[in-house]
């Protein structure tokens, strides 16, 4: 990162690369915002030209707060993320923490196991989860979907933590078990802080697909009161027509939680790196 | 009373054995040090001590009192790191507290306890401050005082030097010594660096693979080491060996020199050619290849002229020589 080894071109050529790949991957974004302010007929004559003061609507929004709940929706959605995120962020670090820090028969075998999750879809057992899911009466419940989230979610969890918890200073754990404090304290006030990069990132990856999951919701919680945001959006989208302006602006709305959710880890994630344990 | 007491304390991980019988005591008030070359057992010696480790066999007793199954916070002992190992999001005041804290200690002696180590270390301008504040000596010394605060019945020390730089090593290794005098406590330290063993301690403890070759004060193992290993481990620079020695030795056996006891004269026993000098001031040291084609090194006292390429002669007193056979066990030789 010193000055002296950059060289202009390298930074130029870098930053054009950066701002080329921002710019492809927020087109789609920027083209739903857009589209969501415009009328009907506007959103196909020139998909790309921005609202004007003759193709500005807000009748897309209108038509998204006046039908259905949306806010409940919202709620639901917000419910089940942060909900899930919680538990894999607790039930992955706890296991992580075991997995790192004792030598214990089958150890291996159980990271392996606990790792396959990331190679098996948790989608090929929806049956079998449905099935659990009436027997314990859990279905249309957002527990259903938190509990079907955690688990989607552990293992990539488990995985990414543990390395990062091999990397914690065994000096500092042992420094706070010499001082009496219990393996619990260990794990919540001094090794957890110091791999909240790691969690921020798990908490990132875990957030977008289970905001966007369309799937379980659809099966496991399609009853009007637990509807989530993705799955309250599909009334729009029929067989023969869809209201594309209410489709794009429940899009653009579905857009900002999840950002501002997303502010709040990566604000983690830099404060992370930046505490200083050891040397 | 005996401060610690090992009895044939094993350890292995897997099939793999790190520790195999180690005996040992350790006096009140001693201060005794493992030296060894890394990954010879002594750091996992002194967890097994701390406890954080296990022992696969043998028993551990500190204080007279035998610990194998007592949790290391309750074993009456303290440790420094090598890495310092500070609570970050802890203020040094706290993080001397701390362990004083969950012994549920009144409130009044961990401030007076507190205050006294942070008076000894003068550490005062710093008590507020987190450990990321502070430079690599202070968070030492911080990590010394919390240990201090525990009024331990044993300090362990984990090569609490080695991430200092050279001349903050040296101050700091003082400030143990002053330490240990003013506490008279009884202190384990472990280090790979023969120095810091030989100026510290009041007995060495010497490991290699898991075994202790030999227990003795600095001058005990400088003078009469049992072994090959031991005699090349502690002085510096290290003793000199020799396959073709000018002596009888037994058949595979080496004669050892070390470089302050070999003198410069006109024809010795053992010549050669300078191929290098050091020359640091106080001392001069040469490095001269035999004519039998070894490489031995002369330490000479105050400043010499000796140039590379100078043709010398080399002696030694017989006194000053060790013979070793060839599974390098030492053989009477000399005195």
């Amino acid at each position: 990162m010193t000055i002296a080894r950059q060289n202009r071109l390298n930074t130029a050529a870098a930053h054009g690369a950066l701002i080329l790949y921002t710019l492809i991957a927020l087109f789609p974004v920027f083209v739903i915002v857009i589209n969501s302010f415009k009328t009907r007929k506007a959103i196909f004559r020139e998909p790309l030209a921005l609202p004007d003061a003759d193709s500005f609507s807000l009748i897309g929004y209108e038509t998204v707060l006046k039908q259905g709940d949306f806010f409940l929706y919202f709620q639901n959605s917000m419910i089940v993320t942060v909900g899930s995120l919680f538990f894999i962020l607790l039930f992955g670090a706890m296991a992580a923490f075991a997995l790192a820090e004792y030598r214990f028969r089958g150890n291996l075998l159980m990271g392996l196991y606990l790792a396959l999750g990331i190679m098996i879809p948790i989608r090929i057992g929806t049956v079998a989860i449905l099935e659990m899911m009436v027997q314990t009466g859990l279905v249309n419940t957002l527990w259903a979907l938190i509990l079907v989230y955690t688990a989607q979610g552990l293992p990539l969890a488990v995985f990414i933590l543990s390395e990062f918890m091999r990397q914690v200073s065994d000096d500092l754990k042992n420094a706070g078990r010499i001082d009496g404090l219990s393996e619990y304290r260990i794990f919540f006030r001094l090794v957890l802080p110091l791999v909240r990069p790691a969690m921020a990132t798990v908490a990132v990856f875990n957030m977008i697909p289970i905001w966007n999951d369309l799937w379980f919701p659809l099966i496991l919680a399609p009853a009007e009161e637990v509807k989530t945001l993705t799955l309250g959006s599909q009334v729009f989208i029929g067989q023969f027509v869809t209201d594309w302006n209410a489709v794009l602006s429940a899009l653009s709305l579905a857009i900002l939680p999840v950002m501002v959710l997303y502010v709040i880890f990566s604000r983690q994630l830099i404060r992370g790196i930046t505490s200083g344990a050891v040397k | 009373m005996t401060a610690l007491t090992l009895t044939n304390v094993c350890k292995s991980f897997g099939d793999v054995e790190v520790l195999s019988d180690i005996n040992l005591t350790v006096e009140d008030g001693e201060f005794v040090v493992f030296v060894g070359p890394s990954g010879c057992g002594k750091s996992t010696l002194l967890r097994v001590i701390a406890g954080l480790e296990d022992a696969s066999a043998g028993t551990v007793e500190i204080g007279g009192q035998v610990v194998n199954h007592i949790p290391p916070a309750k074993r009456g002992i303290a440790m420094v790191f090598q890495s310092y190992a500070l609570y970050p999001h802890l203020s040094v005041r706290d993080n001397m507290a701390l362990g004083l804290k969950q012994e549920k200690q009144p409130k009044s002696v961990i401030e007076a306890r507190v205050d006294k180590a942070v008076q000894m270390l003068d550490l005062g301008a710093y008590v507020d401050r987190r450990p990321s504040d502070l430079s690599g000596g202070q968070r030492q010394r911080v990590a010394i005082g919390r240990a201090i605060v525990r009024e331990p019945k044993l300090f362990l020390f984990d090569e609490p030097l080695s991430n200092l730089d050279a001349a903050l090593r040296m101050n700091t290794r003082i400030e143990i010594a002053e330490l240990h005098r003013t506490l008279s406590a009884s202190m384990i330290y472990v280090t790979h660096d023969q120095t810091e063993a030989m100026t510290l301690a009041d007995k060495i403890v010497v490991l290699r693979d898991g075994r202790v070759e030999q227990v003795g004060t600095p001058m005990e193992l400088y003078n009469n080491p049992t072994n090959r290993f031991v005699a090349g481990f502690l002085g510096s620079p290290a003793m000199n060996f020799l396959t073709k020695a000018p002596v009888d030795i037994p058949p595979g056996g080496t004669l050892g020199v070390r470089p302050e006891h070999l003198r410069l004269v006109q024809t010795g026993r053992v010549n050669g050619r300078v191929t290098h000098v050091e020359r640091l001031g106080g001392d001069t040291n040469l490095l001269v290849v035999t004519d039998q084609d070894e490489t031995v090194t002369v330490r000479l006292f105050g400043q010499d002229p000796t140039a590379v390429g100078d043709i010398v002669g080399l002696d030694f007193d017989d006194a000053n020589a060790f013979v070793f056979d060839v599974d390098g066990q030492r053989v009477p030789f000399g005195r």
